[in-house]
Order: C-alpha cells, then sequence, then structure tokens
C-alpha cells in the first residue's frame, strides 16, 4: 500500500495540463511513466536526489490504470485529489454537473465511516 | 496600538466569480439572491476602513504538499502571486497578484513563536481561492496588503479544534498588541458541511444541513464552549467528508472571543453547501 504515492500521482498529474491530457487518453501507459520516471521525484530536490524505494502496489496501480475512481476512494486516495483530476478529465464529457453527480451515484455504496485518507 | 476594525468569517465558494460574472443563460437562477447577499457582506468590511487584511484559510494541495505539510503557516513576503492552473480551469478564477505586509507578518511571527505557536513561513507562497475568494467578495480592488495565514485542514494528521481557537485567540491579542495606528480586519473563511469526492457531494443542499443550522447558530452567538464540546476530528467525518474545514470557522470564533455575537450574519441555501458570512466589530459598528 502506498496511498501516499497515490496520492502524489493525482497531485503531479493534476497540476500539468499536458499530463491531464496524456492520463486521460492513455492511462495505462501514463501511469507506466510515471512510476518509472516520475514517481521518486522529490519536488523540491534535484533529480539526482531522488526516492528510490517508492512503488505502487498492484491493486492501486490497476486502479489509476483504469480510471477507477471509486477503487481508488476505497483504497484511501485523497478524496479531493481523486475529484479534482477527474473533473478535469471528464467533466467535459458530460452537462453541467452531470459528472460530478454520476461521480456521487458510482459511490452510493460506502457508508460512514469512509475509507481512512491519511498517509 | 493596531486596532482591529472588523472580524469576518465566511465560506469560500470558488463558483461565486463564475456565477457573479456570468450573463444570460449561462447566468445561474441563483446568482442575482447571491450577488445582493455578498454585496450587503462587502459592505460591512467597507465602513470599517481597514488598512491591512489577515486572511486566514486553507491552502488546496496547491503548494504545500504531504512531503512537507505545516499544521499552520504564515506568509511573509512583500507580494502574494494567486490562484493556480486547476483554479482556473475548474472555476474560472483569474490569476491576482496582491500585496503583503512583511512588518505585520513578522510580528505574528515572532509573537506567535514566543506564545508558544511553532510557525512555519514561507517567503514565496502562492495563494490559493480560500484566500482569494474572499478577496473577491468582500474586496475586489484586491488593494490592501495582506498577511496570509494558512491552516491544515486538510491532510491528517490535523491539530485539534481547540488548537484552531486557541489561534485565533493569539491573533487577536497580537493584532492588538502590534505596534502600529493601522486598521486591521481578520478574515478567515471555511466551510460549513461539506462532501468532496464522495457519494454525498453535489446533492440539493450541503450534505448535512442539521449541522449547518447548529454551526450557524454557534458562530453567529459565539458559543464556544457548545461548539468545541461537540466539534472532534472524528465528529466531523459525519457531517460531510470535507468539513473539517469547519475548523477555520472555529478559529475566527477564537479570533471574535466568546460570547461575542456577530453584527451581521447570513447565509445562503445553495445546491451542494450552504453559504454562510459573519462579521463582528469589536469596538462597535461603525457609523
Amino acid at each position: 500500500m502506498s496511498k501516499y504515492l497515490v496520492d502524489k500521482f493525482l497531485y503531479t498529474i493534476d497540476r500539468d495540463p499536458d499530463l491531464v491530457e496524456r492520463y486521460r487518453e492513455d492511462p495505462r501507459g501514463t501511469v507506466e511513466w510515471w512510476e518509472a520516471e516520475r514517481a521518486g521525484s522529490i519536488l523540491n530536490c534535484v533529480r539526482a536526489e531522488a526516492t528510490t524505494w517508492l512503488e505502487f502496489a498492484a491493486e492501486e496501480r490497476e486502479a489509476l490504470a483504469t480510471h477507477d475512481y471509486p477503487r481508488l476512494f476505497e483504497l484511501g486516495a485523497h478524496p479531493f485529489l481523486t475529484l479534482t483530476l477527474f473533473i478535469a478529465m471528464f467533466d467535459r464529457d458530460y452537462e453541467p454537473l452531470g459528472f460530478q453527480k454520476e461521480y456521487a451515484r458510482r459511490l452510493a455504496a460506502f457508508t460512514l465511516p469512509y475509507p481512512d485518507y491519511a498517509t | 496600538m493596531a486596532e482591529v476594525v472588523a472580524v469576518i468569517a465566511s465560506t469560500h465558494h470558488p463558483f461565486y466569480y463564475r456565477a457573479s460574472t456570468s450573463t444570460g443563460a449561462d447566468r445561474p437562477p441563483f446568482a442575482d439572491e447571491w450577488v445582493a447577499k455578498i454585496e450587503r457582506f462587502r459592505d460591512t468590511l467597507t465602513r470599517a476602513r481597514p488598512d491591512v487584511l489577515v486572511m486566514v484559510g486553507s491552502d488546496h494541495f496547491h503548494q504545500l504538499w504531504l512531503d512537507n505539510m505545516p499544521q499552520f503557516l504564515v506568509g511573509k513576503a512583500p507580494f502574494y502571486d494567486a490562484n493556480f492552473y486547476n483554479e482556473e480551469r475548474e472555476f474560472g478564477l483569474p490569476r491576482m497578484l496582491l500585496p503583503g505586509h512583511e512588518d505585520l507578518s513578522a510580528h505574528l511571527l515572532r509573537q506567535g513563536l514566543d506564545a508558544g505557536f511553532d510557525l512555519a513561513f514561507s517567503n514565496e507562497l502562492r495563494i490559493d481561492h480560500s484566500i482569494t475568494c474572499p478577496i473577491i467578495t468582500l474586496r475586489p480592488e484586491a488593494d490592501l496588503p495582506i498577511v496570509p495565514v494558512y491552516t491544515n485542514i486538510f491532510a491528517p494528521p490535523l491539530p485539534q479544534p481547540r488548537r484552531f481557537v486557541q489561534l485565533g485567540e493569539a491573533i487577536r491579542e497580537m493584532v492588538e498588541a502590534w505596534p502600529s495606528d493601522q486598521r486591521v480586519a481578520i478574515i478567515g473563511t471555511g466551510h460549513l458541511s461539506l462532501e468532496l469526492g464522495g457519494p454525498r457531494q453535489f446533492g440539493e443542499h450541503g450534505p448535512d444541513p442539521e449541522f449547518d443550522r447548529k454551526a450557524v447558530d454557534w458562530i453567529a452567538g459565539g458559543n464556544l464552549q457548545e461548539c468545541l464540546a461537540e466539534v472532534t476530528l472524528d465528529s466531523l467525518h459525519t457531517p460531510g467528508n470535507a468539513t473539517h474545514g469547519f475548523m477555520d470557522f472555529m478559529l475566527m470564533m477564537g479570533v471574535a472571543g466568546e460570547n461575542a455575537k456577530a453584527d451581521h450574519v447570513d447565509s445562503l441555501d445553495l445546491f451542494h453547501t450552504m453559504e454562510a458570512y459573519f462579521t463582528w466589530y469589536p469596538n462597535g459598528a461603525p457609523a
């Protein structure tokens, strides 16, 4: 389990317009590239000082590679990060607020307490 | 010494800017009522004639990240660039540049550290919609210098609710002890019940209207003890998964003071979340 790394993926993709489009069009390829090339990058350090030990758990990698946001919620990804990035990718395909409402519907089976998103 | 001329607590709704500036078919049906309430709210700040604004908010994973997450942080810069690409993208918020007030920042940091708050600081802080939304609603000219104070309501482990209240009380005392003749307004924004990225998001109302009614009563009446007795880090998950932002309202109740009744109270029931606006005049309402 690396909730932190899942959050880091969502955070670093969300802030880059090119990566948002790349992840929308090619989720599996983007996840594989990101984990190989970007996962270890400490955001305030040069590339030579990268982290050496971070990797996704298999179920996290698969959830990201399939855009499976209910599964990301279940795995404890930070709900705000997931929502923000998925709105950026899919809001355009729906009527106004349509995606946000479908998102809620697809999570309807979850009851309190929700999965813990503390890292 | 400096004078606290207004204490203001508000929700920060990122959709207000777009709703209030849209026209024709794009203008939502609730926009006119919303704008009218905001203009009345804005007037409560304008009448206080502030010179400088202390702005309490919370970064939404924009600049601050889980590799190095401060609990409470004070900006200490001569200027603050504001709003991020994903806020332009999702909310249509404009890029802004706000002047800072380094002298008041330095005062709050020194006094805060000496009072037992191990405040983080930033000399290069880009602020987000938790601070720009109240600038847009309350001071759209964006002409007054600000001191940003960021709290962590977002990335557990979070400080306890009482710590937010204590910091608010300390900010009030520290501003009033600032050797300056400036007129200071202390403004903070948070949330009532709110769900983001969960099954209760984007409903007809906020996820927990009963919590919202109670919260508005606590804030309006300054009922700090009742609020502190009921609100815990665990309990805040129940009204909605992003309701920990209510602790910024609790901080502002600390600024306003125990049992301080707000001079202006207003709210607006919108889809997804309830808006709420409060102003206190510590030294009496301006003429």
